[in-house]
Order: C-alpha cells, then sequence, then structure tokens
C-alpha cells in the first residue's frame, strides 16, 4: 500500500504573533519551526497503515529550501522517501498550490501510482480548508475531510469524522484522498536511530509550475486585543476562600 | 440583477443552531449590490426547515443526495451556481460548509475565500474584492483580493448572529435538480454511531483544564475531582496530549475543541496561541500557575500564583466544608 502525505512547513508561534514591520508576514527571527499539526498526525497515521499492511509511506512538502528540516523530521518518525516542491513563496493560493501539487504528484506517479494521498485539514497558518479536496478532484478521486479515523478493508478506506452526536463511517474505493485532522493517532517521537537515518535521507526535487491563483493576500493584521485586568485572587492554598467565592459568583456552587 | 446564492446546510433535515450564520452579512451584501438573495439547500427535509426563513431558494433533489454526500453536494452546488449565474456563493464556514464549498469550488475552478469575517470593498479594480479572513485560528486577520467573476466565500462561525429565522412570509422554494453521476455516490455517510450523551467539552459550564504544569496522566485526578464537584469536565492542552497524558478528545484548542463554558479554569497552561484561541471564548477565565508572567495569566479574568496541586486541594477542601 503506497502513501503519500501532502504537509506545510509552518512558523511554531509561542504565546504571541509578531508581524513584519510591512505586515506581509510573521516576524519568524525568533520562531523555530515545525509540521503544520494535522499534518504531522496525518503522517504517522500513514506511517502506522505502512506498518501494518506494508509499502511505502512518501512525504510532500511544497515550500522553500527550509522546509526540507519537516521532510527530514517525517523520515526520523518513519516515512521512507521525502519529495521537495520547490516553491520560493510561502503566499501561494489554495487554488495555485493545489495546482503545483497535482502536477508533482503526477510526476511521481509514473513511477509508484498511490493508494491513498493524505493532507491536514486546513494548514495552522493559512486555514484555506480547501487543497486536499482540490487535488483529489483533479485527479478524480473520491475524497473526505476531517477524517479521524482510518482502516483498510480490502480495496476500500474506511474513514471516520466526528459528528456532534458520535461519528460518521465512509467507505471510499481506493485510490482515494483524505484530509485529516489531528487525533487521528498520537505522533510518535523519533528514535535515534531513525535521526539518524533522516540525516542521510535523499531528498529528490520535483518541480511544478507555480501559477498565480484568485485570492491574493495583502497584508496580515492582529485582531482587537481586549485588554485583561487580571485579578490575583492569591498566593498559593491561602486563596482558596477567593477561588470558592468567585465559584458562587459564576453560580457553580 | 445579480444573483446570491447562500448555501444552508441541513442534516436530515435539521438545521444546526449556526446553520443561518451567513445569512446575516449576506443579506448586508445583497443590500449593497443590489442583488437577489436566494437560499440553496438539499433535500425535502432541507425545504422545510428554510422556508420559515422567508426568502425565495433552490432545494437541490437527487436521489445520490438523500445523505450527507460531499462530492455529491459540492457538484450540485456548483451547477446550481452555474445554471442560475449566481455572482456570489456564500457558505457557513463550518465543517460540511467549507468542505461542500471546497468541492464547489474545485468544480468550477475557482477560487474560495475561507472564513471571511468582513468584507471590506466590492467595487475595486476589474470587480476585485477586498475581505478581512481568519489565519491561525482566529489569532490572526488577512487582508486578502478576491479577483474572480463568481465569489465564493466562507463566512467564520461564530461571527456573525443567526438572524431570526422567523420571516414574514414562507418563501419558495423551487427544485433543481442536478444531473450527478452515479460514481460520485461512493463519497457518502454509510454509517451513523452515536456515542453516549453526557457533558462534553463543548458544552459543560465549566472547564477545568491541565497542562505541562500538570507533570503526569496520573496527577489529572485532582482535576478531575474538581470538576466533577463543580458538574463540569475535564480539558487539556497539546502538550498533555501530546504527552499521552490525555486523550486527544478532551484537548482545547486550535486543532482541538473550542469551547465557550461559563468558567475556565486553566491549571499550568502557559497560554500558547494554539490554546488561546480555543478557550478565548470562555465568558471568565481563572488561571492557575506558578509564573504570574504566563500568557494565559495576564489574559485571565481571575488568577491564583502557586503550585497547581496544593491550590485545587485547597479548594476542594474549602468547598468539601462547607458541605
Amino acid at each position: 500500500m503506497n502513501i503519500l502525505v501532502c504537509v506545510k512547513r509552518v512558523p511554531a508561534p509561542g504565546a504571541r504573533i509578531v508581524l513584519t514591520d510591512d505586515s506581509q508576514g510573521i516576524d519568524t527571527r525568533h520562531l523555530g519551526f515545525t509540521t503544520s499539526p494535522h499534518e504531522e498526525c496525518a503522517v504517522e497515521a500513514a506511517v502506522q497503515l505502512k506498518e501494518k499492511h506494508g509499502g511505502t509511506t512518501t512525504v510532500l512538502t511544497l515550500g522553500p529550501p527550509e522546509a526540507t528540516e519537516q521532510l527530514r523530521y517525517s523520515v526520523s518518525v518513519g516515512a521512507d522517501k521525502v519529495v521537495l516542491v520547490p516553491a520560493d513563496t510561502t503566499e501561494l493560493d489554495p487554488q495555485a498550490t493545489a495546482a503545483a501539487l497535482v502536477e508533482a504528484i503526477e510526476e511521481l506517479e509514473t513511477e509508484t501510482p498511490f493508494d491513498l494521498i493524505l493532507f491536514g485539514n486546513e494548514s495552522a497558518d493559512s486555514g484555506g480548508y480547501q487543497v486536499g479536496i482540490r487535488v483529489a478532484r483533479k485527479l478524480g478521486r473520491p475524497v473526505i475531510s476531517g477524517l479521524k479515523g482510518i482502516e483498510i478493508d480490502g480495496d476500500r478506506m474506511v474513514g471516520r469524522r466526528e459528528t456532534d452526536e458520535g461519528f460518521e463511517v465512509y467507505r471510499l474505493p481506493m485510490p482515494a484522498v483524505a484530509a485529516a485532522k489531528e487525533g487521528i493517532t498520537l505522533p510518535r517521537y523519533p528514535t535515534l536511530p531513525g535521526r539518524l537515518k533522516s540525516r542521510r535521507a535523499e531528498i529528490q526535487e520535483v518541480p511544478a509550475g507555480l501559477r498565480t491563483g484568485g485570492q491574493e493576500m495583502v497584508s496580515l493584521l492582529k485582531p482587537a486585543e481586549e485588554v485583561t485586568e487580571t485579578v490575583i485572587l492569591g498566593h498559593g492554598a491561602e486563596a482558596a476562600p477567593g477561588v470558592v467565592r468567585l465559584l458562587e459568583e459564576v453560580g457553580l456552587l | 440583477m445579480s444573483r446570491i446564492l447562500v448555501f444552508v446546510d441541513n442534516d436530515r433535515g435539521t438545521l444546526s443552531p449556526s446553520a443561518l450564520e451567513a445569512l446575516t452579512p449576506a443579506r448586508v451584501l445583497a443590500e449593497g449590490l443590489d442583488a437577489s438573495l436566494e437560499l440553496a439547500t438539499v433535500g425535502e427535509g432541507g425545504r422545510a426547515a428554510l422556508e420559515p426563513v422567508g426568502l425565495p431558494g433552490h432545494v437541490m433533489s437527487h436521489p445520490v443526495l438523500t445523505d450527507y454526500a460531499p462530492e455529491a453536494y459540492g457538484e450540485a452546488l456548483a451547477q446550481l451556481a452555474s445554471e442560475k449565474n449566481a455572482s456570489v456563493v456564500i457558505s457557513l464556514g463550518d465543517d460540511r460548509g467549507a468542505e461542500v464549498m471546497a468541492h464547489a469550488a474545485a468544480v468550477l475552478d475557482q477560487p474560495l475565500v475561507a472564513n471571511v469575517t468582513e468584507i471590506v470593498d466590492t467595487g475595486g479594480p476589474d470587480g476585485a474584492w477586498e475581505v478581512i479572513r481568519v489565519r491561525w485560528g482566529g489569532s490572526l486577520l488577512e487582508r486578502a483580493r478576491l479577483r474572480s467573476t463568481l465569489k465564493l466565500l466562507t463566512i467564520a462561525p461564530h461571527t456573525f448572529p443567526a438572524p431570526d429565522s422567523a420571516g414574514d412570509a414562507a418563501g419558495s422554494l423551487t427544485t433543481f435538480v442536478p444531473e450527478i453521476p452515479d460514481a460520485l455516490a461512493r463519497t457518502r455517510v454509510v454509517e451513523r454511531v452515536k456515542l453516549a450523551e453526557g457533558l462534553t467539552l463543548a458544552t459543560a459550564p465549566v472547564v477545568v483544564s491541565g497542562g505541562r504544569g500538570v507533570g503526569s496522566a496520573e496527577n489529572f485526578a485532582i482535576l478531575e475531582e474538581l470538576a466533577e464537584l463543580l458538574g463540569g469536565v475535564v480539558g487539556c492542552s497539546r502538550v498533555a496530549t501530546n504527552n499521552g497524558w490525555r486523550p486527544h478528545s478532551d484537548q482545547v484548542g486550535q486543532t482541538g475543541t473550542r469551547i465557550a463554558p461559563d468558567l475556565y479554569i486553566a491549571c499550568g497552561i502557559s497560554g500558547a496561541v494554539q490554546h488561546w484561541v480555543g478557550c478565548m471564548a470562555s465568558k471568565q477565565i481563572l488561571a492557575i500557575n506558578t509564573d504570574p508572567e504566563a500568557p494565559l495569566v495576564t489574559k485571565a479574568d481571575y488568577a491564583v500564583i502557586g503550585d497547581l496541586h496544593e491550590i485545587l486541594a485547597a479548594v476542594i477542601a474549602e468547598i468539601k466544608a462547607r458541605g
């Protein structure tokens, strides 16, 4: 079973997002980068399926040369092959991103067709909620979003997604596409042998055309922040009566 | 006159409480553009649910559309938009709305702007629009330009109040029968599993949540005890989930559950952006932390500084002493 996971490199903001002076991006001078959380879980889900059913897990990212950091990380947690689709911008719109990914996937599939292509439900930073669906439609494959559980049953992918009451089940004929949500499974931590392997991993570059989409970022802005005057109820155990008074005021006691 | 379609999802005839939220900005838009405002939904159940809104509209009807089928829904909406020559299609950006609109956008090969909070300008050069949309789960906003003849947007949930659903007169909804290839029935709900009902993160009046400061899975016992005393549930931060201390279903945050309880008690949680966007809608926040400078402490309404285990034990003792 051959699985492709498409991931995005995103900044790992701490408690406060700081914008660059021209408001065209996030000031990342003091930030690390990470794999967008939903996609990190999608990689883990793919590696688990491979461990159970055999085959290969390929991880692909469209991004700058630095995104090889996230590709190497995915090798350290079990990915077999990694692919970079070079792009010097992180502000490609969803339509253009999907078109470039389709081009790269078609190129990769001349060697290995994928039974399953996984995405994250939405990227942590721009959150467009659509790239996986656009890719699937272009490839003519079935797709569901919000994937919270996955199993393989013969030639079907059995996917679960959450609802207010419980969950819904879908059975998609493969080859299929799905956009996973965090919680589908718990990502593992890299092992020492995994780290060593990731350093030696060969990164395949697959160039793709980057067109301009119909959605364009003009600038980023911070939402109006409410300034809160925090009332300190006390220090340590002595604060307990104050806390209980608060619980009474809120109507919980 | 141009035409604005508002896609309103229904689950086998039932509208979610937020289902009509996108109608509020759509009405303003229709007035500004002097456009006709029309609903779009699926199935006879959808017709019954939307007639009281009092607007004209379209009920997409097809054997494949009798239960949720995202590929077929998107196909049908795309055909409706084309056939009716719509200039704008709007939907709420909840799970299904976002999914159906993405399918429609893909079929039509048009851009789709997700999670819009404000439509700033509809009179740009060459018909371009400027909108404000959500990034980073709401901790950042983006001013975006949309260039396309057909404008496709989803509206960020909980941004606009849903209008009073009772209109002056029942609206007339006409039937639209799309052409849907049988193959698209492949992406369809085939089974539903109900989980035990009870208090959930999303509905509990109080959530007692723990993060890195709790230190271990066992240490959550005291949070459980307080949550039970108060009639609430336990939540956690992403750190607690990733350490395997709590299941992901307990996670409050951008990639977990977004909550709005009467009181949120955050124990040993520093308050990264990822967590804050999940709890910022709480009516009151009490932060318990050893660090008075922790971001969540400075953003909270109330704070107690110190060791959370010691403080929670004292609070529980105090509640029990009251009898």
